[in-house]
């Protein structure tokens, strides 16, 4: 597919053609900043790291009504779906990924009516990264600062334009409906943005070497090493929750008036809660069992099932641990032990 | 929005009939049901061994192994041990009311693989409800299987599950049912002690014989040493596993023991493939 070019004068003109669709974009919330619909006249705002929280929030919302039903009635309905399909514009990389990865979840099997709309009704605009943050790890886990895995578009700063790569058909739908305010890009603008994501990927500081690790992870069960990485967790969630491929959840039904609906919301493994039987007994009843069962299942289990590391080295939960529980510093610890 | 074939949207069974089974603290009430909608009433299939998500709207849903085997009719059993909030619930129900059911799930007891084998069943307490499709099901097909020998124990003769239909049994040449309570009653013609014991005491031949134990941990634990010790290979030993299930397909997290998912690759286990993974007798 041609590659594009678009003046970042032109961004507001551009997004101004997709008014048929919700586009979602990074947005500040207080302190975070998450994927957000873009209000009236406003400008996308595409100078960022990365958000805090991911976008996985659009095709895996943090809660969500699957079913409804009217109190005192048996009969239960499936909640209507989004009327409109959604632009996630600004998507770095990483997030992106993720979301194939959990596409091997939500469609293995059964589909997962729900998450398969969300995800069909999604077009994937990315920005390809030129300033890593200081803790990722993309390009150990098989992704990079450029990776185009998971986007329909993908997004190069070139100074004052983006370089436009259409990669997939809804990209190619979304690059039409844009036509006007996109020029053809020159082999130079390509050049360009090679060097760029050369440039980036080689900025990346922290890596780690995975191989070995998926096929002999679990033979370290009872090694000392899983008390000594929990020690210091609280239990907090924080980097499950805010985890791009992580995609456990809950069930809960709840009742206001007449009204019921049972609804999903985002689950995390590191809580005490989430395998504690109803007899009281708990199989994971500590956070070693706990941080032992995170870590293998995102670079063990995932890769038996669905051949992919559950981990997109995004960094998000190095950043946000309040007590610096670092997921590189656990795996160092485990090829040490292999 | 897919709304046929949405696998979270569960159908509606009336009660036809419900009574208790133990009572006390962690009472256990079993459940006849009968699916509301023909069509589903006529295509339901399962086999024995396999769960399914029973609730109601607003309380929730809890996984329930089905304790009738498709043998026995076009209606499910359900026997609930109250626990928690919507196993309390359900021991509110009586006959004539109406709960959602969603399934089956999960995979089930090789029962045509045991075909012209002596079948042995070693549950304790609540354990009974996963093994009762395999007795009724050999029950059902005889002249495919050898010996059915039962061995079944609870706490004390109040804990006892389908206690009626167990002592009915009839031991002949071929079938017979042993069972145990952890303390001495008065008019307690059976054995005293746990069933790990029982089980030597049956001291069932390992020869052309499948083993298949459910029961709280501790008790599968001795039960699987003593299968062992009576030289049961680990390929002629089954258990169920259960953990705590959310969605029942594969997709909230939750039930992982090791790689495996219960609600998929489970709830039944062979002991081969169950000692490979560590967390399975967590």
């Amino acid at each position: 597919m041609e590659s594009l070019k678009l003046s970042k004068e032109k961004l507001g003109d551009f997004v101004s053609k997709l008014t048929d669709k919700e586009l979602l974009v990074p947005q500040k919330e207080g302190e975070a900043l998450k994927f957000a619909p873009l209000a009236g006249e406003d400008m996308p705002e595409l100078d960022y790291e990365n958000t805090s929280v991911p976008p996985k929030n659009a095709v895996f919302p943090h809660t969500e009504t699957m079913l409804q039903f009217e109190l005192g009635k048996m009969d239960m309905q499936v909640a209507a779906g989004d009327e409109k399909e959604k632009v996630l514009l600004g998507v770095r990389p990483c997030d992106a990924r993720a979301m194939v990865i959990i596409d091997n979840l939500f469609t293995w099997d059964v589909d997962d009516p729900y998450y398969v709309d969300k995800r069909e009704k999604s077009t994937v605009v990315g920005l390809a990264c030129h300033e890593p943050c200081s803790n990722c790890f993309c390009t150990s886990v098989g992704g990079g600062p450029a990776s185009t895995e998971g986007l329909d578009v993908l997004l190069t700063d070139l100074g004052d334009s983006y370089l436009v790569q259409p990669l997939s058909e809804k990209g190619e739908v979304l690059c039409q409906a844009g036509a006007d305010v996109l020029e053809k890009a020159s082999d130079a603008d390509i050049q360009g943005a090679e060097k760029a994501h050369e440039e980036a990927a080689n900025k990346i500081s922290r890596h780690i070497d995975t191989a070995g690790i998926p096929e002999n992870l679990p033979s370290l069960w009872e090694h000392e090493l899983w008390e000594e990485v929990s020690r210091s967790c609280l239990g907090c969630g924080i980097c499950t929750f805010l985890c791009p491929p992580c995609h456990c959840f809950d069930m809960q039904d709840e009742v206001e008036g007449f009204e019921g609906r049972r609804c999903r919301t985002w689950d995390s493994c590191m809580f005490s809660e989430y395998t504690m039987h109803a007899s009281g007994h708990n199989p994971r009843h500590s956070r070693r069992e706990r941080t032992r069962n995170r870590i293998n299942h995102k670079y063990s289990y995932y890769v038996d099932k669905f051949d992919v590391i559950a981990c997109v080295g995004c960094g998000r939960c190095i950043n946000l641990c309040p007590v610096n529980i670092d997921i590189l510093d656990i795996l160092s610890k485990v090829r040490e032990a292999l | 929005m897919r709304e046929n074939g949405n696998p979270y949207k569960p159908h509606v069974a009336s009660i036809e009939d419900a009574w208790y089974e133990t009572y006390g603290d962690r009472a256990i009430k079993t459940f006849k049901v009968v699916f509301d909608d023909e069509e589903i009433k006529e295509s339901w299939e399962h086999r024995p061994g396999q769960c399914a998500m029973i609730g109601l709207p607003g309380v929730g849903e809890s996984m329930i192994s089905i304790s009738s085997s498709p043998t026995e009719g076009k209606f499910l059993r359900f026997s609930v041990m109250r626990m928690g909030k919507v196993t309390q619930a359900l021991h509110e129900l009586e006959p004539g009311d109406k709960i959602t059911v969603r399934g089956p799930y999960g995979n089930s007891f090789p029962v045509d693989e045991w075909k012209g084998k002596k079948i042995i069943t070693i549950g304790g307490g609540i354990g009974q409800a996963p093994l009762r499709p395999i007795i009724e099901y050999v029950k059902a097909n005889r002249a495919d299987y050898e010996d059915l020998t039962i061995i079944y124990g609870s706490r004390t003769s109040g804990d006892l599950c389908f206690k009626g239909e167990l002592e009915e049994v009839t031991s002949t040449d071929d079938v017979s049912c042993h069972l145990s309570i952890d303390v001495e009653e008065e008019n307690w013609q059976h054995y005293v002690g746990f069933v790990p014991s029982l089980l030597m005491e049956v001291n069932p031949s390992p020869e052309n014989a499948i083993a298949i134990t459910c029961g709280p941990p501790i008790m599968i634990r001795f039960v699987l040493e003593n299968l062992k010790k009576l030289n049961f290979e680990d390929e002629q030993i089954y258990t169920t596993l259960e953990n705590r299930m959310k969605c029942g397909i594969g997709k909230c997290g939750r039930c992982n023991a090791g790689n495996l998912y219960v609600c998929k690759d489970g709830p039944v286990f062979n002991y081969a493939t169950l000692k490979q993974v560590p967390e399975s007798f967590a």
